[in-house]
């Protein structure tokens, strides 16, 4: 046997680039940043991959993607094959593929990254994805009509996974969406230069083709309640997917002065609303020389790079831990100083100085160093006393996280809530206190990841189902 | 696709609209709003509720024209369709039965969502005053329907070219002096906010309970993006859900005055823009 042994296969130990926009160019366009591979590149990526039997990758995965068996079919060129196997297990691979962090997922568990780099598997599922939007999509089967009817609350990644799922098991779905447009925290909050709309609604039409039906300026809790849907409306089952839409703000004086925003105010106004086209869109973004964005996390560093393009000429993460600790994926943190972010760390604002006219001047900082850890392990922040410095800035966004919005869990009776107010579900199910209302996403855990809220929405439409078989 | 079914004109700035939305005439309530959007392009306008018609499922909503948005939006005709429409939005006003008369004051284009309002306040049992006044009696609308919503009207113009003379503050302090302070249980007053202010000063003097309906800037509506913070009673406060009706005692007028006038330069800007399109002075029609 010995002498039979295979030729070791070489291995190239590092990802393939991923192609981008220059960092000073792209930091004053809405671009997209990175610019997908090339059907060589990612047949040269594909074949990196070591088709390990055990697939430890799809432990990483909260929807499970058959990657190694998709992989496998994108290095032999078959880009069809390979998105239809990514379809099997995900709804929304075009989003997937830009927006997970893959680093902390099914890349993180690759064998490969034992050694090397790992597969640069997101980058893979991207190109797959793309390439069936510009090839044409085929709408996957649908199971013949049982009869039951499902209302999904809210149209981000949760409720469309929730609805794909179930509009493929052949219950008739009808998703409600507060805003205009379909999309959630997809088309409001991630900007443009780094998940294009087109490709949200490219996902959403697909969602239309397997016969959802999405509801948009419907505000459930407002112009109906969960409970009348199952009371008049006919629904037999409620999925409630509302996300983390509650800004959180630092509760520190002038934090009302002009020159302010909540970090969604700021996003909405500029991804959904575009206001970047201003005036040939109608909505307008106001903005100073300098901007100070509060926080660390990715919805922070959006802010600040979205701050740049708009025409900032300095923007500023100012956040009270070190760059270690910084909550935002590895890449967005980099992809902002590239792009000339700047970071004030262990700092953090204890008012906002404002002029006679109200608008915003400055923010009197404190500086902060790292102590004994905390409960999340992370090294906790203490105040340096006297430290007190004044910081120059002209328009304030205020990152430092969402909660749930209550509109929905306030208006649905029986329905048990934390004490933050988010709802209590059960996370192998999704099912809530309520017999035949389930619940999943930012809702239920408070403000995550884009696959984390798939991975609930998923899960919720299995026990959906299987609560509905046995109705 | 939300279709206008009524146009009419009250004046050059000022006009109404019926318009087709069974979901949101189904169950709105007095004191709520709606947020409509012209076009793909267009903003979100949030707009309260003038009157509703829940067997034909249409909502009125009247309007004035202060930008640009608003503009484009009186230049739309009977037949033509609104791309977006949402609501009830925001909470209903609290309607019960007082004991003593309650005052609801109108100014302006404030005449439409104090409406609906006063009606549910009679069709709760009280004795409604309103009292109803603009600029000029050319500003004038709804003199008719405020008549039948109230159990009495009182009109005034500032300058007297109708009914009589002054603002509705004057008269607002007539109607407390003549029914006395203590047995007026509420005030409710909805108008541009220097009037707003004006009747809160007014009844602070007197101690007298008082509910205003702010009009902020919003985006969303429902309570994601914190646009329309207002300091009440030294709490924020977001005016789309937790409003739009406050204690007008405990509203920061100056923030308030200050965070809405946030894009005065670009909504002049917007104003320029939408008018230059055609440069026959169109304004935007073409």
């Amino acid at each position: 046997m010995t002498d039979e042994k295979k030729p070791k296969k070489e291995i190239k130990p590092t990802k393939n680039p991923m192609p981008a926009q220059d960092p000073m160019e792209r930091a004053r366009n809405f671009n997209e940043v990175a610019l997908g591979y090339s059907e060589a590149t990612v047949i040269d990526e594909a074949k990196r991959c070591l088709q390990c039997k055990k697939e430890p990758c799809r432990q990483g995965c909260p929807v499970e993607v058959e990657i190694p068996s998709f992989i496998k079919l994108v290095a032999e060129g078959d880009f069809a094959g390979a998105i239809a196997r990514i379809k099997n297990k995900n709804a929304l691979p075009a989003v997937c593929g830009r927006v997970c962090p893959q680093e902390a997922q099914c890349e993180k568990y690759c064998t490969l990254g034992k050694k090397y780099e790992p597969v640069g598997i997101g980058r893979i599922e991207r190109f797959c994805a793309d390439w069936e939007l510009a090839h044409g999509v085929k709408t996957p089967e649908v199971a013949p009509a049982t009869g039951k009817k499902v209302a999904i609350v809210g149209s981000g990644p949760a409720g469309l996974t929730c609805a794909a799922d179930l509009a493929k098991k052949g219950h008739k779905v009808t998703v409600f969406e507060a805003l205009h447009v379909a999309g959630g925290v997809l088309m409001y909050g991630i900007p443009e230069f780094r998940l294009p709309k087109a490709v949200v609604q490219a996902e959403v039409q697909n969602l239309r083709n397997l016969g959802v039906e999405i509801d948009v300026n419907s505000v459930v809790g407002k112009f109906t309640t969960v409970d009348e849907l199952m009371e008049d409306g006919g629904f037999d089952a409620v999925f409630i997917g509302t996300g983390a839409g509650l800004p959180y703000f630092m509760n520190i004086p002038g934090e009302n002065s002009c020159g302010v925003y909540s970090a969604n105010e700021f996003l909405t106004r500029t991804n959904l609303m575009k206001a970047y086209k201003f005036p040939d869109c109608d909505t307008p973004i106001k903005l100073g020389r300098k901007v100070a964005v509060l926080g660390g996390g990715n919805v922070a560093m959006d802010a600040a790079r979205t701050a740049l393009r708009l025409g900032a000429e300095e923007s500023w993460i100012v956040y009270r831990r070190s760059h270690e600790e910084l909550p935002a994926r590895k890449e967005e943190a980099e992809h902002a100083e590239e792009e000339g972010v700047k970071f004030a760390l262990l700092t953090s604002p204890v008012e906002i100085i404002s002029n006679e006219d109200g608008w915003v001047t400055g923010m009197k900082c404190i500086k902060y160093e790292l102590g004994e850890p905390d409960a999340s392990g992370r090294r906790r922040p203490v105040a340096i006393e006297g430290s007190e410095y004044l910081m120059e800035v002209d328009t304030v966004v205020v990152a430092i996280g969402q909660g749930p919005n209550p509109l929905v869990p306030r208006t649905t009776k029986g329905l048990e809530l934390t004490k933050k107010g988010n709802i209590v579900a059960d996370p192998e199910t999704g099912a809530t206190s309520k017999p035949g209302v389930f619940a999943g996403g930012d809702v239920v855990t408070g403000a995550a990841t884009v696959i984390l809220a798939m991975g609930a929405g998923r899960t919720a439409a299995n026990s959906i189902h299987e609560y509905l078989s046995n109705k | 696709m939300y279709k206008i079914l009524e146009k009419e004109v009250f004046s050059p700035i000022i006009k109404q609209f019926v318009i087709e939305a069974p979901k949101v005439a189904k169950s709105c309530k007095a004191g709520q709003f709606i947020i409509l959007r012209i076009n793909e392009e267009g903003e979100r306008i949030p707009l309260t509720i003038a009157d509703y018609d829940r067997e034909k499922g249409t909502i009125t909503i009247v309007f004035q024209e202060v930008g640009k948005s608003t503009t484009q939006l009186g230049q739309m005709e009977a037949g033509d369709t609104i791309k977006d429409f949402v609501g009830p939005l925001g909470e209903p006003s609290h309607i019960e039965k007082f004991d003593g008369p309650v005052v609801v004051v109108g100014g302006g284009v404030g005449v439409a969502p104090v409406h609906p309002i006063a009606r549910s306040l009679k069709e709760a049992g009280n004795h409604v005053i309103g009292i109803i006044g603009a600029r000029n009696g050319d500003l004038l609308f709804w003199e008719g329907k405020m008549r039948e919503a109230c159990s009495e009207l009182l009109v005034t113009t500032d300058d007297g070219s109708y009914v009589r003379k002054g603002f509705v503050t004057d008269v607002l302090k007539e109607v407390i002096e003549k029914h006395g302070k203590e047995n007026i249980p509420l005030v409710l007053a909805i108008g541009p906010q220097p009037m707003m202010r004006a009747v809160s000063n007014l009844t602070k003097e007197y101690d007298l309970k008082t509910i205003v309906s702010l009009n902020a800037l919003m985006v969303d509506g429902t309570g994601m993006c914190g646009c329309c913070r207002v300091s009440v009673g030294g709490t924020t406060k977001f005016v789309c859900v937790d409003g739009p009706e406050f204690d007008a005692h405990a509203v920061d007028w100056l923030e308030l005055g200050r965070r809405g006038g946030i894009f005065r330069q670009e909504e002049q800007q917007a104003m320029e823009h939408h008018q230059c399109k055609c440069g026959s002075g169109c304004g935007g029609a073409k």
